[in-house]
């Protein structure tokens, strides 16, 4: 069986900025890979890697096996309609409420009839505890409740793989805590495969199965949080010391 | 430097041209699947928007540019007797030429202004990336039914800008000139030739085929944040503006 996910020696440059240099990661069924690494790091460009955004310029990226980068313009967008990405600000539709937010890609890519749609819609609510905000306009709602529709979002049409940017940063604490449990839950109810990034160590070892550093391109440490927690790389450190898990 | 903004014109020339092609062929695959190519309440929130929202400018401006231009003709004429050609001058000067380029500068400031603050606003919220990612295309998804929308609507606009300037000219043709709505009327529809009209309508839908990918073109390829934004809304609206008069001038040395 081939991973869900696999990056194989990506490089990636904007301009003339290497952004990726070399990154291997992979994804098996029900992992939660976290990639680590500070801001401008990369990491939002790791995901898009992954949806076909953007591609990469050496190595190559796959979803269930096959090559992103070499598939045709209605096949990608047929693949992006297995994978969920909750954005970091949620980069819900502005000019749609709630309930239209989460059944456009249902309403746009599926042939479900309206009623199916419109309980599909309100299970994924529940799921997020948002059942009273369904008719809201995204600018009514705050961040850690604009975040959980997009994880709705995300999860409405049964993603084989769900990505997430940044999932629990500029959150509050309390909110943070609320995300990463979420996370964990859906997880645990669907098995799906999860690919988060973010900068928070904390966050990182509550959620993740696998984890890898990214530093300057490069995966500089990876493995399962507990081999994380002893790694004597020095980055690894830094965030360790840097989410109190280290004096 | 000239060489090098020359080679920046066709970059973004071409850009405009994939644009086109681009959501052609998202939103043919959309229908190839038996499908609308987009919803179409988002087409008709566009015509309403651009369209329906424009018909006061447009009449207004077109009113009297069309009471001046009869106003003008007539002073002109007046001392060789010739002022029953007045009706025949605005009729042709409008269909032909005034109409879409003054209907066309008017939307281009209107449209243009609109959809490149709200496309550039929604590349800055990531949403357009978020549509990209779900895997419904965004091209079909936002620019196709707007670039519809402005290129059914400008004809539709440029005739209202025709009818409102003949009822300028008739206007101040009956309190300056004496002459009867009837018989201005008459001699104004007795001058068109279909040809004029024809070429009239082809210029007007060239028009909104302009207007709305230049408008589209500069909100999605918005840089630079929310500030951005603001920056994107005055290129666009100068470029497309620019664009039409240019247009025009090029139909003109064409047709004539
Ligand atoms: N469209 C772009 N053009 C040029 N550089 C970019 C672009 N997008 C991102 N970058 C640069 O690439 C680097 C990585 O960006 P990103 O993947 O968004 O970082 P992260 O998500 O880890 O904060 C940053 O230094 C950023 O400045
Ligand atoms: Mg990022």
């Amino acid at each position: 069986m081939h991973p869900v996910m696999e990056m194989r020696d990506v490089e990636f440059a904007f301009d003339q900025k290497k952004i990726l240099d070399g990154v291997s990661l992979r994804a098996e069924q029900g992992d939660r890979l976290v990639v680590l690494g500070t801001s401008g790091s990369g990491k939002s460009t790791i995901l898009r890697q992954i949806l076909g955004i953007l591609h990469p310029q050496r190595g190559s990226v796959f979803f269930q096996g096959q090559e992103v980068a070499k598939l045709e313009r209605r096949q990608l967008s047929q693949m992006r309609g297995r994978i969920g990405m909750v954005f970091q600000y949620a980069a819900l539709v502005s000019s749609l409420n709630v309930r239209d937010n989460l059944a456009l890609p249902l309403e746009e890519l599926t042939d479900k009839p309206a009623d199916e749609i419109e309980k599909i819609v309100d299970e994924k609510l529940a799921l997020v505890e948002l059942t009273e905000a369904k008719m809201k306009m995204p600018a009514e709602l705050s961040g850690g409740m604009k975040k959980r529709v997009g994880i709705a979002r995300a999860l409405v049409h049964e993603p084989e793989l769900i990505l997430f940017d940044e999932p629990s940063a500029g959150l509050d604490p309390v909110t943070a805590v609320v995300i990463d449990d979420l996370i964990l839950d859906l997880s645990a109810k669907t098995n799906v495969t999860a690919v988060i990034v973010t900068h928070l160590m904390q966050s990182a070892l509550k959620i993740a199965t696998q984890m890898a550093m990214l530093n300057e391109g490069k995966i500089v440490a990876e493995g399962t949080p507990d081999e994380m927690r002893a790694s004597s790389n020095e980055i690894v450190q830094d965030f360790l010391a840097a989410a109190g898990e280290k004096s | 430097m000239a060489l090098d903004w020359i080679k920046r014109a066709f970059q973004h020339l071409s850009s405009v041209v994939w644009l086109l092609i681009g959501t052609a062929r998202e939103a043919g695959d959309h229908m190839a699947r038996g499908r609308l190519p987009f919803r179409a309440s988002v087409f008709f929130e566009q015509t309403d928007r651009a369209g329906v929202g424009s018909i006061p400018l447009i009449v207004m401006v077109s009113w009297f540019l069309g009471l001046t231009m009869a106003l003008l003709t007539g002073y002109e004429l007046r001392p060789y007797g010739q002022e029953r050609l007045v009706p025949g001058l605005v009729a042709v000067g409008f269909t032909r030429e005034l109409g879409p380029l003054m209907t066309g500068i008017m939307l281009a400031a209107r449209i243009g202004a609109a959809f490149t603050a709200e496309l550039g606003t929604m590349v800055i919220g990531e949403e357009v990336e978020a549509i990209e990612a779900m895997g419904v295309g965004a091209l079909r998804f936002l620019v196709a039914p707007r670039l519809l929308a402005v290129f059914l609507l400008t004809p539709c606009l440029v005739v209202v800008s025709d009818v409102a300037a003949l009822c300028g000219g008739a206007l101040i043709s009956k309190m300056q000139l004496g002459m009867s709505f009837r018989y201005f009327g008459h001699t104004a529809l007795d001058s068109l030739f279909v040809h004029d009209i024809l070429d009239g309508v082809l210029k007007s839908f060239l028009f909104g085929l302009l207007i709305g990918l230049i408008a589209c073109y500069k909100g999605l390829t918005i840089r630079g944040g929310a500030a951005g934004v603001g920056e994107a809304t005055t290129t666009s609206v100068v470029t497309a503006i620019a664009a039409v008069i240019a247009f025009d001038s090029l139909f003109n040395l064409i047709r004539f």
